[in-house]
């Protein structure tokens, strides 16, 4: 909000102060790592909560396959570190940098709150998937955690479950704990042409069904169906020959290892849609995505997740076109001018018993609305 | 001594009217109220207690079970939610005021959707059975609990099951798409679906691993995997357990991540042998077993390089299978050590720590020096990827305090899990038998805040009551009659 600028900025040192501020304060909060996600959903009326103090990895155990950290921590200072071992997070959180025009790098609590996963989502899991346990001040001012760090854990309910997707309505997250996966020897793309979009997801569903192990396949209309095979050498060149037979004689073009990343970062952070003004991010079943397409009329549009992720651009806003395409699904608003997320609701309504029972959750945490009001809604 | 809520008398002495009031619910023969059958529902796999429940209603529907819940809501009647009855955590176990709800009639398989790669099944079919509904396909369900010939697929949601694949392919959450769950006050609640993601608060995900605590699971969509091409196995001793761990630490270091990586000790591995003759060495202070699938080029590969890592790290000797015959047969050992340590005593029991692996050599020899103060026997199998351990600690029922200590013992591993950085429970849920430990991993504001959410669906927690959280005023002791070896539960059920 324009009036932020005004307020001194909060900025708690430590959590024993974040907490202080969140029980004390005045005013509602919003809680902002790298600010990087602040233009998506309903602008929150509340005074700005920096958490930029909160960073730092606090133990990384590559050989355990688990990484802490604290939740402010930019997200690329630890897929450097990752990297500098070998691994990554598995489910690819994608970067809507040039969709969204921040200036600010995203941070890992971020990521989590917001459940985001790239392309790789429906081989590698989501990014609560990955999320293995937390420490965070909840609406009412209270220290608390929850999950554990361990990769194998079923001790008491799965909270984390509940803050990945959250997008900070519940609680300020201040330290994460993640699961990590070793990355790929190689990984190669093979581009098939696909002029329509049922003859895409015609594609994408026999290389998904197929034992070639396909990590991501995705279709531009303007580049055909793209099919990322991810792993060893070896393993990758057999699966690739496999692909191809299954494939017939549909027009191909593979793509080596370094041509192969750069797509899937542009294809998962949306980027062919950076210049439409209004940007939807839908999941349907698979199947649907066709008949989905064809009363969405997008001006322009990618498919992800196997036809199960559509971004869909349009110049002008039409939530009732949006909403009223959808059988089964739920579409977020992902960019779009302040004025129309003030009036629009960005996240799918849910129906009136589900509504209910997230009314309960929210208020289990932050009863008075202290984080985030309305940010959902 | 663990123990349940002290049973409400007014409900006791209300049991003619709401076995009559249940009745009206469902169909003819669909309430059970006579002991006898009763007590086929007085356990699970935590046999040591027992409990038969006021009645056992079965419904056949969705609109049964919202029925029968808002009845219970209105009557102010407890209830417990049942599978199978699997439960290792006494999840299922009933208390004397509630009424179960069996969703054994909850069988049918819904949907197999081949287009989105998933299947809708109804909560009460099995595990085994979702996979072989998609088999002829080359098809199958991931997650694999031992219990999968006769767990069911909303038990698994309710406990969040893993299972010997689970470091590959992830747990229950990692694989359910979609829930239809009726809540406490009988709404019915229809969670994801074929669809990716919530979209707003993942009640889906709160949902799997709520061990039956905020309402009931009658539907579920699970994703489905094409089935890897080949697997291999392969069979690794080592003189130390030392060496064994620093293996399974090179090996994910290295960038692998095996479909199936056990350990064994040395009580474990004797035990087995003795059972299946699986050839196993004798001479080995650890056994692993490492399983690779996928494309056979990449299998073979992987077998290559594990070798590799073993032999870098002292293993006495490494054994590929080449052969499926001989895959299975190195498995054998390994799946059937619950039986084959039950050979050794009348009675054991299992426990389910996990611990970040780096520690695993510190909490065996602590488990070692435990075992020689209680002066009870243990064996110990071990998902070595993920570190999670399971200690089987052995005694005898009828002799003096053994299960009492057998008790002690299992608790002070548990916290020994806790201290080195773990958890209490990695697959087999809290439910009753870790309930009163959850202080010992949980802040008081944390189990609070779990609590609220507990409140959030089940306000005056009539919904299996007594489990995984510590907040009992009043007491009542559990039955405990024991069965012993060769009589257990589920005896053609393995266990691993």
């Amino acid at each position: 909000m324009s009036t932020i600028a005004a307020q001194p900025p909060l900025a708690p040192h430590d959590t024993d102060e974040l907490a202080e501020l969140v029980r004390t304060h005045p005013r509602p909060l919003e809680p902002v790592g790298g600010g990087s996600k602040r233009a998506i959903g309903r602008p929150v009326a509340a005074d700005l909560l920096d958490l930029s103090a909160f960073t730092g990895i606090v133990a990384y155990e590559p050989d355990e396959l688990v990484l802490t950290a604290r939740a402010a921590t930019p997200l690329a200072t630890l897929e450097q570190a990752l990297a500098a071992h070998g691994q990554r997070f598995a489910f690819e959180p994608p970067d809507f940098g040039s969709l969204l025009g921040a200036e600010r790098a995203q941070t890992i609590g971020g990521v989590l709150a917001c459940n985001l996963a790239g392309s790789r989502r429906i081989a590698g899991g989501a990014a609560r998937d990955h999320f293995l346990g937390f420490e965070a001040v909840s609406g009412r001012g209270e220290r608390f955690k929850a999950g554990g760090k361990v990769v194998k854990n079923v001790t008491g309910y799965d909270l984390p479950k509940l803050m990945a997707g959250s997008w900070g309505t519940l609680a300020v997250l201040t330290e994460v704990t993640l699961r990590v996966a070793p990355v790929p020897e190689t990984e190669r793309t093979l581009l098939v042409q696909a002029d329509t979009p049922a003859r895409a997801l015609e594609i994408l569903t026999l290389a998904m069904n197929s034992s070639c192990d396909v990590s991501s396949a995705a279709y531009d209309p303007w580049q055909g169906a793209a099919l990322r095979l991810e792993g060893f050498d070896a393993s990758v060149t057999a699966r690739l020959t496999a692909l191809l037979e299954l494939l017939g004689n549909a027009e191909t073009e593979t793509l080596a290892h370094d041509r192969s990343r750069a797509l899937w970062i542009k294809h998962a952070g949306a980027h062919a849609l950076a210049d439409w003004a209004i940007v939807w991010r839908i999941s349907v079943p698979p199947s649907h995505a066709p008949a989905v397409l064809a009363s969405l009329e997008p001006e322009r549009y990618v498919l992800d997740w196997a036809g199960g992720l559509i971004f869909a651009a349009y110049a002008n806003l039409d939530p009732a076109r949006v909403r009223g395409a959808l059988r089964e699904g739920h579409a977020t608003l992902i960019k779009a001018p302040v004025a129309a997320r003030a009036t629009t609701c960005s996240f799918q309504p849910p129906p009136a018993s589900l509504a209910a029972a997230f009314d309960r959750i929210k208020a289990a945490f932050d009863p008075n609305h202290r984080l985030n009001p309305r940010r959902l809604d | 001594m663990i123990c349940l809520p002290e049973p409400d008398a007014e409900i006791l002495a209300r049991r003619g009217a709401i076995l009559a009031g249940l009745s009206k619910l469902v169909a003819p023969g669909n309430v059970i109220d006579d002991a006898l059958r009763l007590k086929a529902y007085e356990t699970d796999a935590l046999t040591a207690y027992r409990q038969p429940p006021l009645a056992v209603v079965l419904p056949e529907s969705t609109a049964e079970v919202a029925a029968i819940l808002r009845y219970a809501e209105r009557e102010r009647v407890n209830v417990v939610p049942r599978g199978a009855g699997t439960s290792l955590s006494g999840g299922a176990i009933p208390a004397a005021d509630a009424i179960v709800v069996g969703l054994g009639k909850f069988n049918r398989i819904l949907d197999i959707d081949y287009a989105n790669r998933c299947v809708v099944a109804q909560s009460g079919v099995t595990n085994l059975a979702l996979s072989h509904a998609v088999a002829d396909r080359g098809f199958y369900y991931a997650p694999d609990p031992s219990s999968q010939i006769a767990c069911t697929i909303g038990g698994n949601v309710a406990e969040n099951s893993g299972g010997v694949h689970c470091l590959k392919y992830g747990l229950t959450t990692n694989n359910v798409l979609g829930l239809e769950l009726v809540t406490p006050d009988g709404e019915v609640l229809r969670l994801g679906g074929k669809h990716l993601d919530s979209g707003h608060y993942d009640l889906l995900g709160l949902t799997v691993g709520s061990e039956g605590l905020i309402g009931i699971v009658t539907e579920v969509t699970v994703r489905i995997l094409k089935r890897p091409q080949t697997a291999r196995a392969l069979l690794i001793a080592f003189p130390s357990v030392e060496e064994a761990g620093a293996t399974v630490a090179a090996i994910i270091a290295s960038g692998i991540i095996p479909s199936g990586m056990e350990m064994m000790d040395r009580p474990a591995i004797h035990a087995a042998e003795a059972f299946v003759h699986a050839g196993y060495p004798l001479d080995a202070e650890a056994l692993l077993i490492v399983e690779l699938d996928g494309p056979a080029v990449e299998v073979d590969l992987l077998i290559e390089r594990v070798t590799a890592i073993a032999a870098a790290h002292d293993a006495s000797s490494c054994r590929a299978s080449q052969s499926e015959q001989e895959r299975l047969a190195f498995w054998a050992g390994r799946k059937a050590a619950f039986p084959a340590v039950g050979r050794l005593s009348p009675d054991y029991y299992c426990m389910d720590g996990t611990i970040p692996r780096r520690e695993l050599p510190k909490v065996l020899r602590a488990i070692s020096d435990m075992s020689a103060r209680f002066g009870l026997r243990v064996a110990n199998v071990f998902h070595a990827g993920d570190g999670n351990l399971h200690p089987l600690i052995l005694y005898d029922a009828n002799v003096g305090e053994e299960l009492e200590k057998a008790e002690q013992f299992g608790q002070e591993i548990l916290k020994l899990c806790v201290d080195v950085g773990g958890v209490l429970t990695g697959e087999h849920g809290v439910g009753l038998e870790k309930r009163d430990l959850m202080t010992y991993q949980f802040g008081p504001t944390d189990l609070e805040i779990q609590h609220r959410v507990k409140r959030a669906f089940d306000a005056d927690l009539r919904f299996n009551p007594g489990k995984v959280y510590p907040a009992l005023s009043r007491c009542a002791e559990l039955g405990r009659e024991h069965v012993h070896a060769g009589t257990e539960r589920f005896p053609g059920v393995p266990r691993f």
